[in-house]
């Protein structure tokens, strides 16, 4: 167990190093001078020095690369060029948005996937099965930014039930802001919840033929105790690693829905901060979000630990 | 032939039909504007009907198809042309260069792909290359893994013991009996990646990442279409069942080739 928790840190720290020297390196290899990059064709060279004294670009990369790391450590991650505020405080206001998007996508998907897999799985080859099957098909081959386009079509212009985009606020209450991210996150989630579901539905099949299976039938439990008490459990590590990596996914489509709705999340942020070409941002930005990432696999590998006892006692 | 297979071998012909012969003809010129004719709903002369620059958008559809196909059909290039060399590598030798090659698999993976093709497109500049870029470094921990496993599993069979007593070297087994033995899985693989390439394409030029005007491209169509939606729906719905339509075609064709190709799974449901 303690091994196996080392081996997971270990492999954590690891992947966060060289994640942050890859993030380095792609910025460092912009064409030309980062200072003239970001001002553009018309600045001043007095402007350009300027720039570069306040970005410390005059020191090596390697101190620079340290310079940002023990900076991005402590929380502060460097001066925003466009918006002229801390990065760490951009950060903060559009992962308000952000990260609540993401958390109720994949709180849908749960809701949706499960149901939609036990049922399946109970029913196989049954009409509920082929219905289940037959939509999540058609789920996964849906792009979620054209998805949620038929969202706004149906509930915001012709139903009028959700606002089609923007974001009230949190200061507004946490209804108003909850409605307004309700077609986004439904929209991340449908496609996600089809994968979810197949997975599942795959996953209790297998379990279903095993043995113990077969003893907790004969002793007299219906189908769906059977399921619910002995198959889900055992059906929850492949269930658990897709959902690890859905939130991967439900943060990168995050950045795309947030442009159709609208939203003031951290995708927004970065693609203003790329037209602006603001490469501090950029480059926290996505090393936050390779960050967030790298910690939810780190977290489900915890899991493992809690769903299935055998591998507390393995090394 | 199942009903699946056959509507997904349908889905994918004719987007494939579509982007060939836009390559020589399209019903009007893609780049031809006529204001006087925008937003038009399907009718015998616009079948799909007309954008807001008046060009017609079945003309659109079938030249996009080609930057789709062609942006999904190149990663999936990459990913196999490196993945699967690594993959046969880390199979052949173990030890170290097997660790090694996995464990940057795991780092390729940590990175959410959207957020990679930012990052190349925020330094480098968008366009269609960088997406097949962006696209194609994921492909490759993709078939290096099944790649592996596939061959992994076909090491300690007889006929490659055989190979080794003849004298081949693990390259020369690799090649001539590991590879053909393992080239089902990486068709299934190859159409699962397309699809998924199709996807991030669309996903990449819907918000200007991908290919940049005027080539056309099935997500800035989307895109474009995107303020005229209460206006004229048909132009944000028709290309996007031109995704779903190409999509749910390689996956069904995908899961029917997987069935066919594995004996294992021969008269099974």
């Amino acid at each position: 167990m303690q091994r196996y928790l080392l081996k997971r840190l270990v492999s954590l720290a690891t992947s966060l190093l060289v994640a942050s020297l890859v993030i380095f390196a792609v910025i460092e290899i912009v064409p030309g001078d980062p200072a003239s990059y970001m001002l553009g064709l018309n600045a001043a060279p007095e402007t350009v020095t300027a720039l570069r004294d306040q970005l410390g670009l005059n020191a090596s990369a390697p101190v620079r690369y340290l310079g940002w790391i023990t900076g991005l450590a402590q929380g502060d991650f460097g001066l925003s060029y466009t918006y002229k505020v801390p990065v760490s405080q951009l950060v903060s206001q559009r992962l308000a948005v952000s990260l609540p998007l993401a958390l109720y996508a994949l709180a849908l998907t749960t809701i949706i996937a499960f149901p939609a897999g036990m049922i399946a799985a109970a029913r196989r080859g049954k009409l509920a099965d082929g219905a289940v099957m037959g939509v999540t098909q058609l789920g996964i081959a849906l792009p979620n930014f054209w998805f949620a386009m038929l969202l706004v079509l149906a509930f915001a212009l012709h139903w009028q039930v959700f606002p089609a985009g923007g974001f009230p606020g949190w200061d507004q209450g946490v209804g108003p802001g909850l409605k307004a991210l309700t077609l986004p996150a439904f929209a991340l989630a449908l496609p996600q919840a089809a994968i979810l579901a197949r997975v599942l539905r795959s996953a209790l099949i297998e379990t279903l033929g095993q043995d113990y299976i077969r003893t907790a039938r004969a002793k007299g439990l219906s189908e769906g105790q059977t399921i619910l008490r002995h198959a889900l459990r055992n059906a929850m590590i492949p269930v658990m690693t897709i959902l690890g990596m859905q939130f991967s996914f439900l943060i990168a489509g995050a950045i795309i829905i947030e442009n159709v709705f609208y939203l003031p999340g951290l995708g927004r942020l970065i693609f203003q901060a790329i037209t602006q070409r603001d490469l501090i941002v950029v480059e926290s930005v996505v090393m936050i979000l390779v960050f967030a990432v790298i910690l939810v696999t780190f977290l489900v590998d915890l899991a493992y630990v809690v769903i299935d006892p055998r591998l507390r006692t393995k090394g | 032939m199942r009903l699946s297979f056959a509507l997904g071998l349908a889905l994918t012909l004719t987007a494939l039909t579509a982007a060939l012969v836009s390559l020589f003809w399209t019903p009007y010129d893609v780049a031809a504007l006529s204001i006087a004719d925008k937003l038009q709903p399907p009718s015998p002369a616009h079948w799909l009907g007309t954008d807001h620059f008046g060009r017609d958008i079945g003309s659109m559809l079938m030249a996009g198809a080609r930057t789709s196909i062609a942006v999904a059909l190149v990663a999936v290039g990459i990913g196999m042309g490196i993945g699967v060399p690594l993959g046969l590598l880390a199979a052949a030798n173990g030890g170290l260069v097997d660790e090694f090659v996995m464990r940057g698999n795991d780092l390729i993976f940590a990175f959410p792909s959207l957020v990679i093709a930012i990052l190349i497109t925020a330094v480098f500049g968008p366009s269609a290359v960088n997406a097949i870029i962006a696209i194609g470094i994921f492909n490759i921990p993709v078939f290096a893994r099944v790649t592996r496993g596939g061959a992994l599993g076909l090491w300690p069979l007889d006929f490659i013991r055989a190979a080794e007593v003849i004298g081949k070297g693990p390259a020369r087994i690799s090649l001539e009996h590991i590879l053909p033995n393992i080239a089902n899985l990486l068709i299934v693989q190859g159409t699962i990646q397309f699809s998924l390439g199709i996807l991030a394409e669309a996903g990449l030029s819907y918000v200007g990442l991908g290919a940049q005007p005027p080539t056309p491209s099935w997500g800035r169509m989307l895109a474009e279409a995107q303020t005229m939606v209460a206006l004229a729906p048909h132009v944000a719905i028709v290309p996007g069942l031109a995704i779903v339509g190409t999509v749910l075609g390689l996956n069904l064709l995908g899961d029917g080739l997987r069935d066919r190709l594995d004996p294992r799974l021969r008269g099974r449901a």
